[in-house]
């Protein structure tokens, strides 16, 4: 931003650890924070909250999980929606089998249990790279979305194969509004996403980068390739299944295994990686860039040729734009919006000199 | 006696309609083949050809006017595409492209779907798809006649390829260009020519592939995913091996339709749609290269 980083010396092992390591960084994030927690729910209107930023910050953990495995550990997967979908089923479950379960802890055991899915469905990744494990991974898609459609137990032998969310409750208390609903989004995504900055950072973020950037080297070194790449996995699925938790309860409401279909593998796909592979905050641009676009076309076209236009023909011509900004992202800059982010930064930081 | 002719029955079923499968490969073993590229749009590719040539059709031209548009039409995306997307992305790793392609199938899709619209076409080859009688007559096993015909499509389709790669100047140049891009290039064979021809080729594939599949199922956007299972049979069969792919074609079509009337049952059906998938991940864990691919060695 505006200001710089020189003259902020790191004198310690503890201050060269440090997760954000310029105080102005800290003092943005933290601002952020605040502004999210204190102004937005007090300001926003319901249908900002509830169309908007709770399916943004909800897909945003989703396309972190993706991250997480294509960014940091370099294992292509189409299948996040799958993982997506089992949170989701997990999460409603949970909460009709287990009485009195308090809404986080059940959106957490939803999480792991969808960790132990992805681990099943990681196991190739050990034999398997690139474009061949990016087929296997469309196993899981098409076989959990089938195991969930086909088998009733999971939806409650519910006959119109649709589920109803509970009411969001945690100790007594429940979150009905929108703005409730988007405080206990926004508590775990901010709490998860703090999370993934510590592993990015720490040993198991160098251990997946080290694995993507060339694995047999990284087994020559010690690493074990088992381990790593099904930790991998494991904490993308993780947050995929806390992600679709919550998209499910927060956002969709009602909810059928249809909605996690191939087509939301790939627009998570298109988050990652338009946002920025191998970043944090790429997650959160990605996301607000997947989401809002099409809110954005519906409404020039509207503005540019009436209320008469066909539905059909713009969500035919949003593919497109979204397939061509896949095209032009890739040529042009493959590192994503987080680059361009990055790019603006360092421009500003010389302003008003040019470079 | 009788059961075992069902058994037969789901069995020829099945691989003919794996040589179905086995079709939309092809397209992309031939690209991938010739300039690495895993192209993920060969689906998207498959349904923008059918559905562009049920729009002539819809338009007043007639079948064998509507074929040739409809192939000059896909030759045309297809170089345009090597123009404008894979051009700009040479030596780029192969994830990259494959995620390119991905947008590719996007912006096919769409297209397509604006130039013709979303409602499903019913496309008539004149080829009955009912079982033939006098095959049923001779030996109490229905096969249906499109089955059929597209057997021998296939059957025709791959011979040509075949020619086409062992016999003419391109086929060999191709090969070359297989081989070793540089090599190819420093002894002065146009790579983008190559290219263009063929992602042409793979365009015409496709519509090959398209209208068959159209005429089992309706031409929709469904299709689409029908192609995805191309996927496995690829994995199966490998990369970059034409009989590789009309074998595992044949594996996949057989087997999935095996599970779906022998398995399917205990399940409430339906496994057709993953049983592929499923298929070529096992498949994977003991032949990562696939049955026909090359080996891959690895140097650090």
């Amino acid at each position: 931003m505006f200001y710089r980083q020189a003259g902020q010396f790191r004198t310690s092992y503890a201050s060269d650890a440090r997760l954000i390591p310029f105080r102005e960084d800290r003092f943005v994030l933290i601002a952020i924070l605040i502004f999210a927690f204190a102004a937005v729910p007090n300001f926003a209107s319901d249908y900002w909250l509830s169309a908007i930023l709770i399916p943004w910050l909800c897909m945003s953990l989703v396309a972190l999980g993706q991250n997480i495995l294509m960014g940091y550990a370099g294992q292509l997967s189409l299948g996040s929606a799958g993982f997506m979908a089992a949170g989701a089923f997990a999460c409603y479950n949970l909460i009709l089998r287990v009485d009195g379960i308090p809404f986080v802890v059940a959106v957490m055991l939803s999480g792991v249990i969808a960790a132990l899915v992805g681990i099943v469905f990681g196991l190739p990744s050990l034999r398997i790279r690139g474009l061949y494990l990016a087929v296997a991974t469309l196993a899981s898609q098409f076989f959990i979305v089938w195991v969930i459609d086909k088998f009733g137990w999971f939806k409650n032998y519910d006959s119109s194969g649709i589920i109803t969310a509970q009411d969001i409750v945690i100790f007594g208390k429940s979150f009905t509004s929108p703005a409730e609903m988007y405080l206990v989004v926004l508590v775990i995504v901010a709490v998860l996403t703090l999370l993934a900055m510590n592993m990015a950072k720490g040993s198991i973020g160098r251990n997946w980068m080290a694995v993507r950037d060339m694995d047999v080297a990284a087994e020559v070194m010690g690493l074990s390739l088992l381990r790593t790449k099904l930790q991998a996995f494991a904490i993308s699925s993780f947050y995929c299944g806390v992600g679709g938790a919550l998209f499910a309860y927060a956002y969709l409401q009602s909810v059928e295994p249809a909605a996690f279909d191939i087509n939301l593998s790939f627009r998570i796909l298109f988050m990652a990686i338009i946002g920025g592979l191998g970043t944090i905050i790429g997650a959160y641009l990605g996301a607000a860039f997947i989401l809002l676009l099409p809110v954005f076309l519906n409404i020039t076209f509207h503005a540019v040729l009436g209320d008469s236009v066909d539905a059909t023909l713009i969500s035919a011509f949003e593919q497109v734009i979204f397939g061509v900004m896949m095209i032009v992202f890739m040529i042009y800059e493959p590192l994503g919006l987080a680059r361009l982010l990055e790019l603006v930064q360092e421009r500003l930081r010389l302003w008003p000199f040019k470079r | 006696m009788f059961e075992f002719l069902f058994f037969l029955e789901v069995l020829i079923s099945g691989l003919l309609s794996g040589i179905m499968y086995s079709l939309v490969a092809l397209g992309f073993v031939l690209i991938y083949k010739a300039s690495s590229v895993f192209n993920f749009a060969q689906g998207a590719m498959v349904f923008f050809a059918v559905l562009s040539f049920v729009g002539f059709m819809e338009l007043g031209l007639n079948f064998w006017i509507a074929l040739p548009v409809t192939m000059v039409l896909m030759a045309l995306v297809g170089m345009a595409t090597e123009k404008f997307v894979l051009r700009p992305l040479v030596n780029q790793s192969e994830d990259t492209l494959l995620m390119a392609t991905i947008g590719l199938s996007f912006v096919l899709e769409g297209l397509a779907q604006m130039a013709w619209g979303v409602e499903v076409r019913r496309l008539d080859l004149g080829i009955p798809d009912v079982p033939m009688m006098w095959l049923a007559d001779l030996t109490g096993i229905f096969v249906s006649t499109l089955d059929m015909v597209a057997g021998i499509v296939a059957f025709v389709m791959v011979g040509a390829l075949a020619l086409l790669f062992s016999k003419t100047k391109v086929g060999l140049g191709l090969r070359a260009v297989a081989d070793s891009h540089s090599a190819a290039l420093s002894i002065g064979i146009p790579l983008k020519h190559i290219w263009m021809m063929v992602w042409a080729a793979a365009g015409v594939v496709a519509l090959v592939a398209g209208m068959l599949w159209g005429a089992r199922s309706g031409v929709q956007f469904a299709l689409v995913g029908i192609a995805l299972k191309a996927l496995p049979v690829l994995i199966i069969g490998g990369f970059t091996s034409v009989p590789g792919v009309i074998v595992a074609g044949l594996i996949v079509g057989a087997s999935e339709k095996l599970a779906e009337v022998y398995i399917g049952p205990y399940f409430g059906g339906g496994i057709e749609g993953w049983a592929p998938y499923m298929l070529a991940v096992f498949f994977l864990m003991f032949r990562p290269e696939g049955l026909f691919g090359e080996k891959l060695i690895r140097r650090v």
